[in-house]
């Protein structure tokens, strides 16, 4: 079953004009949503179960519940995509830019929000693209700006492009990127719901959270909540690369394992090798091996197999990967995209990433593995999952999965390194 | 008082106000969490991550950081267990990886937040063996301030402090993470009046300022509290001697006043006390009018001679005194009583023409004092470009703003203060009476000022918003205010100790301690201390001037004062001075007006005695010595003594501390201080005078002298800034590279309209007289405006009249 690519599935060359969004059926649930109460909106989504499609995976209705009584009040769409893997919200912005379009308008109803903003990777031109001449379709005609469809309900969205940082995709560092200041993220409490953009109230939503609202508001919250396991409900885009033979965004039902999605949708490994690893959900995530591959893909079983869903990318790695290097990749992302403002992250990040270096050029000591563990040890204190952390936002301790993942699943390999100079 | 909670803290249960962020409650209370990036007067931001500690709650016990942490009640809190001790152990390994350990070539070294910490709270060791970050050794970002970006920790104090707390945001964090810097903009300064509090609040060596840069080791120096005396806010500060030479003020947290910060002005001044053109011995007129250095005696017996052939001949009310603001209260006094007593005048005056009525100054009610500005709802500034005139006080109602108070501000040009303002009203100069007529009569246009200003408490900042406005204004806008929801009022004037000088008498219109010269009482009270007293009218600063000029007046004694300069007609105070039969100058340099005395005596200055001053709130504060002075420099105080004996008197000036009992029993105003008070006990942030309601002699109440407008088509605005041509930044290398080139400025529609091209050159002419000065734009001024800051060179010989005249040069 599918809720998301139906409609670019089944017309891949047009799905993102306005023409064909309306042949397909779309607006009607915006019809349907102004003629509803607000909170009426509210408890069919609290009843849907969904949750957040960004990586944390909390519960969208329970977030909207947040919101506190001030006005103005804003709808911020994070369409700030940047973690190695994830590339899902790209095709929902680029492929069916109306779909975000009606989440949008529907929630921001729903909040009571007349100004919604979508702020989109600064490396995402053609999306951005595609939402901008969707945007000003809908205003021509009139879903979005002043009384919608005659319901009296005014709404405005800004596009925004982002300036290249990771960091952004934090949701309150995305509200000082909004805001023209640096992208570094805020101290919390406050949190956004309370204290967002420019001081005032704010959600902020995946663009594939929003984008699940139309049919949420046609179907109904129950509907939603049957699709799936329980506390994975509804369907769910993944973005499958690494050593597979067929990568790319696949949504599905969750409840299915890692092993069939790899199987199945992947295609397999390439050239018939073996897997070794895989990251179940983005470059945040702790890393998977082979034994993993019967966890079921659901938020709840991943977590309590010691890693997250996150934001659905799932990055495989055949036997013939050098998990030091692959560490080091992912480390050096971390430290390169740290926004630098607090200690243990902008310190500890490259710190670790020049221990890995040393390491993959065969300058590593006996003593770096333990000096590995220690420093991440003081990003994540304890090791723990889900991590502890001495930094302002989960950054600091997204580096150290890696360096975990390494030196609790393959740790010979790493020790043969240090003693051999040569990864084996 | 706020509501009280208990927390515990290792163990201790403590209690502490409700709210209080936990790292300053914790210190409070004996329990110091290290931290960088917190300091008590600017917001939390949590970033270094220093301060961690584990706090116990619903969730388990959760490390978190302590600087963004109000308490609550019943909170348990953890600062030394085994996971804070690794969490702080780590961060400072974290911060130290990078940092260069140049330890012994620095600074800051061996004064050092980095230093201390990593001793108390670091690791004992280094376990980093990769290359450290490398950035170019410092980078000048001003002409004051150097930047290392290798022993920055981007603790972000710099850049909040210019932002949050002085509103000039010139530095800034660039790039990100491991290459996270802080930088200047391109092509644009660190040029922030307020760019040392920077490097006095770097806690590591990133920041030093050049006047300082090498010259000491921090354990070598010798501290020694003072108060700054470069204008009449009173700043709390410490000067640091070595080898007794002053090498640098350091800004003291004084609750009441300064909280801390100094301006550079204030701060570098100090390179002026170091300057070899200090006067360090007595000169005397030769028959060939040239100064020439001469021995105490000598010099004694000459001025003592003049001053008494013309008191013989003339009369003492031929001779006028001008000065004492610059200098201690006991200065002051002594040189109000040498004028009234061995002298036997009535004109004498600390103010130099640029000032206001000295009753309102120090006997308005009702007075106010700074720290009103945090619970005013509403602060109303008719004045002076605090920013310009009085920094630190302007640093306090900038503060007063961000936390909510509305801001009025009423100027003929642009002030620091204006994007922190509700309001904004811009007059033209001369017009001010109108605007205030319409402000009172609530004029529709003014209809949204007047509904902010009802609202009580109100602080009314009231002073002469330059030198060609008419002093009564500030007088009637004053009467004005007061009438407002619970008003306070602060009247504003700006140089140094001129209200200490004020509440010693020196003025025509006061005696010591706040008392009227026209009350009898306090004459007769007086003369029982002093023996005698002139009865004469006495003339201010203008007036002694013109009677200099015009013969009425044959001699001048003045100390600490330099009226062809300061004067707003300088050219007029040149003439009176070469006019004058007999002129006695009191000095630390030799100024344009010492130069046209015949006698110039030595004086001790700031650093090299002890004292006390008074501020704009009335506050007295001490001044102590940290340092000897250069050669045969005296106290003012013991050289008026001198000269008193010549002439066959005496004012009792044997010693400050003799003075300053004199002072307490007879100026009714200061009654009930004591020394051992300002210098160990309550008095140690100064004293806000009269300590009883009722020592307060004059209950001055303004009132609206109905003053008519000045119209005029182009009216002069003429206003000090703060690097001007004065004895400070003039004789302090690093400050006096910092003095704006002399200019007129026009809004630009004048400037289109009289054919002015920005840079072109115009003669500007007053009734007074007139200088030929480049013209920039400022389209900040009224229309209609020209404004010429005074005391850079040229503003001084425009005079004080409203009416311009610009002719196009080229």
């Amino acid at each position: 079953m599918k809720i998301l690519t139906s409609r670019m599935d089944a017309h891949p060359s047009d799905s993102h004009t306005i023409s064909r969004y309306l042949a397909t059926g779309g607006y009607r649930s915006l019809k349907k949503a102004l003629s509803m109460e607000p909170a009426d909106i509210i408890a069919e989504v609290k009843a849907s179960n969904l949750r957040g499609r960004g990586g944390a995976g909390f519960p969208c209705g329970v977030k909207w519940g947040f919101l506190a009584d001030v006005h103005p009040r804003y709808l911020v769409v994070n369409g700030d995509e940047s973690e190695p893997g994830t590339f899902k919200d790209r095709q929902l912005l680029e492929r069916d830019p109306h779909q975000l379009l009606e989440g949008v308008i529907i929630s921001s109803h729903a909040l009571g929000v007349n100004h919604a903003f979508i702020y989109i990777r600064g490396e995402y031109p053609k999306p951005a693209r595609r939402v901008q001449q969707a945007l000003a379709d809908a205003y021509a005609s009139g879903y979005v700006g002043r009384n919608i469809l005659g319901s009296g309900f005014d709404l405005d969205i800004t596009v925004h492009l982002g300036a290249g940082a990771y960091i952004c995709g934090e949701e309150t560092a995305l509200l000082n990127s909004l805001e023209g200041r640096r992208g570094e993220p805020r101290l919390k409490p406050p949190f956004p719901a309370v204290e967002g953009l420019y001081g005032k109230p704010t959600i902020v939503n995946n663009v594939e959270t929003l984008s699940n609202m139309p049919w949420i508001v046609e179907n109904g919250g129950a509907a939603y909540a049957a699709i799936g396991p329980e506390g994975s409900s509804g369907t769910r885009l993944f973005s499958l690369s690494g050593h597979v033979r067929r990568p790319g965004n696949h949504e599905i039902v969750m409840g299915m394992t890692f092993g069939e999605l790899i199987e199945d949708l992947g295609g397999g490994i390439r050239d018939g090798r073996a897997i070794k690893a895989f990251i179940p959900g983005g470059a945040s995530a702790p890393w998977f091996t082979a034994d993993h591959l019967d966890v079921p893909v659901t938020i709840d079983d991943v977590a309590k197999a010691g890693s997250m869903l996150g934001s659905g990318a799932i990055v495989v790695m055949d036997e013939t990967t050098d998990v030091v290097k692959a560490a080091l990749s992912v480390v050096s992302f971390f430290a390169h995209e740290s926004c630098g403002q607090c200690t243990p992250c902008r310190e500890g990040t490259t710190w670790l990433e020049n221990m890995l270096r040393r390491l993959t050029v065969g300058q590593g000591r006996a003593v770096d593995l333990d000096l590995l563990l220690d420093v991440s040890d003081n990003i994540s204190p304890g090791l723990a999952w889900p991590p502890r952390q001495t930094t302002i936002c989960p950054l600091g301790p997204s580096a150290v999965s890696p360096v975990l993942s390494i030196l609790t699943h393959f740790r010979d390999e790493v020790e043969a390194l240090v003693t051999t100079g040569v990864s084996s | 008082m706020s509501e009280r909670v208990t927390i515990t803290v290792d163990g201790i249960p403590l209690e502490v106000d409700a709210g209080e962020l936990l790292i300053k409650a914790a210190e409070d209370n004996g329990t110091y969490i290290p931290r960088f990036c917190w300091h008590p007067r600017m917001k939390p931001v949590g970033m270094c991550r220093m301060c961690l500690v584990e706090v116990e709650g619903p969730r388990g016990i959760l490390l978190t950081t302590s600087c963004n942490m109000p308490v609550s009640d019943g909170m348990v809190v953890h600062t030394e267990s085994e996971t804070v001790k690794k969490a702080q152990e780590g961060i400072l390994e974290f911060l130290l990886i990078n940092h260069p350990l140049d330890c012994p070539v620095c600074d800051r070294g061996g004064e050092c937040p980095l230093q201390d910490q990593t001793l108390s709270h670091g690791p004992g060791e280094s376990r980093f063996v990769e290359e450290k970050r490398h950035f170019e050794k410092p980078i000048p970002i001003s002409d004051l301030v150097l930047l290392d970006r290798e022993r920055c920790i981007l603790c972000a104090r710099c850049t909040r402090f210019s932002d949050e707390v002085s509103g000039d945001p010139l530095i800034e964090f660039q790039s990100r993470g491991n290459n996270t810097q802080v930088l200047t903009f391109p092509d644009e300064p660190f040029a922030s009046y307020f760019s040392g509090n920077t490097v006095q609040i770097c806690p590591v060596g990133a920041l030093t300022s050049k006047p300082y840069r090498f010259r000491a080791r921090p354990w070598d120096l010798e501290k020694t509290e003072s108060t700054c005396p470069h204008c009449s806010v009173g700043c709390s500060i410490e000067v640091h001697t070595s080898q007794n030479e002053v090498i640098r003020y350091q800004g003291v947290d004084n609750d009441d006043v300064n909280w801390g910060w100094l301006c550079d002005k204030g701060r570098y001044s100090f390179e002026s006390v170091n300057s070899a053109e200090r006067l360090d011995t007595p000169l005397i007129r030769n028959a060939s009018g040239q100064l020439e250095p001469a021995s105490w005696p000598d010099a004694m017996e000459a001025a003592a001679t003049g001053l008494a052939s013309i008191v013989e001949a003339h009369g003492g009310n031929s001779v006028a005194g001008i000065g004492g603001a610059r200098g201690s209260n006991e200065s002051a006094y002594a040189f109000g009583k040498f004028m009234r007593t061995i002298i036997g005048t009535n004109h004498l005056d600390a103010q130099l023409g640029d000032g206001l009525d000295p009753h309102f100054l120090v006997g308005s009610t009702p007075r106010g004092v700074i720290n009103d500005l945090d619970t005013a709802k509403t602060i109303v500034l008719w004045g002076p470009d605090l920013k310009e005139e009085l920094p630190v006080l302007y640093l306090r109602v900038r503060h007063a703003a961000q936390q909510g108070a509305k801001l009025i501000v009423i100027h003929p040009r642009r002030t620091g203060l204006d994007d922190r303002a509700t309001f904004k009203v811009v007059y033209k100069p001369g017009e001010g009476p109108a605007l205030l007529n319409k402000l009172v009569e609530g004029d529709p246009g003014l209809a949204e000022v007047r509904a902010a200003i009802n609202e009580g408490p109100v602080v009314g900042l009231v002073g002469r918003t330059g030198l060609t406005e008419d002093p009564r204004l500030a007088e009637a806008v004053a009467a004005f205010l007061r009438e407002l929801p619970k008003a306070t009022l602060m009247p504003l004037a700006r140089r140094s100790n001129v209200y200490g000088a004020l509440d010693m008498g020196v003025s025509p219109r006061l005696l010591p301690g706040r008392v009227s010269s026209a009350s009898e009482s306090g004459k007769a009270a007086l003369r029982e201390h002093w023996g005698s007293l002139p009865d004469d009218f006495g003339r201010d600063t203008i007036g002694i001037i013109d009677g200099l000029a015009d013969g009425h007046l044959k001699g001048l004694v003045m100390m600490g004062s330099d009226p062809v300069r300061d004067v707003p007609s300088g050219n007029r105070a040149a003439e009176a001075l070469s006019r004058a039969e007999f002129v006695v100058a009191i000095d630390t340099f030799l100024n344009d007006s010492a130069a046209a005395a015949d006698v110039v005596f030595p004086a001790l200055g700031f650093t090299e005695q002890e004292g006390t001053v008074t501020n704009l709130e009335g506050r007295v504060q001490k001044v102590t010595q940290a340092a000897p002075g250069p050669g045969q420099a005296r106290p003012d105080w013991s050289i008026l003594e001198d000269l008193a004996h010549r002439m066959g008197g005496s004012i009792g000036a044997t010693s400050v501390n003799v003075l300053f009992k004199e002072i307490v029993t007879v100026a009714p105003a200061y009654r009930g201080l004591t020394w051992v008070d300002l210098e160990f006990g309550e008095g140690r942030d100064g004293l806000v005078m009269p300590l009883e309601e009722g020592d307060q002699p004059i209950q001055y109440v303004a009132v609206d002298p109905g003053l008519a407008p000045t119209k005029a088509p182009l009216a002069l605005h003429s206003a000090r800034t703060l690097y001007d041509d004065g004895v400070h930044t003039r004789f302090g290398p690093s400050l006096e590279r910092l003095v704006g080139a002399p200019m007129a400025y026009l809004h630009p529609d004048d400037a289109a309209r009289l054919g002015i091209p920005d840079g072109g050159e115009v003669d500007v002419e007053t009734v007074q007289g007139s200088a030929r000065v480049q013209v920039g734009f400022d389209p900040s001024l009224a229309p209609g405006t020209v404004f010429v800051p005074f005391n850079q060179g040229i503003g001084q010989n425009l005079g004080s009249a409203v009416e311009v005249k610009l002719e196009v040069v080229s």
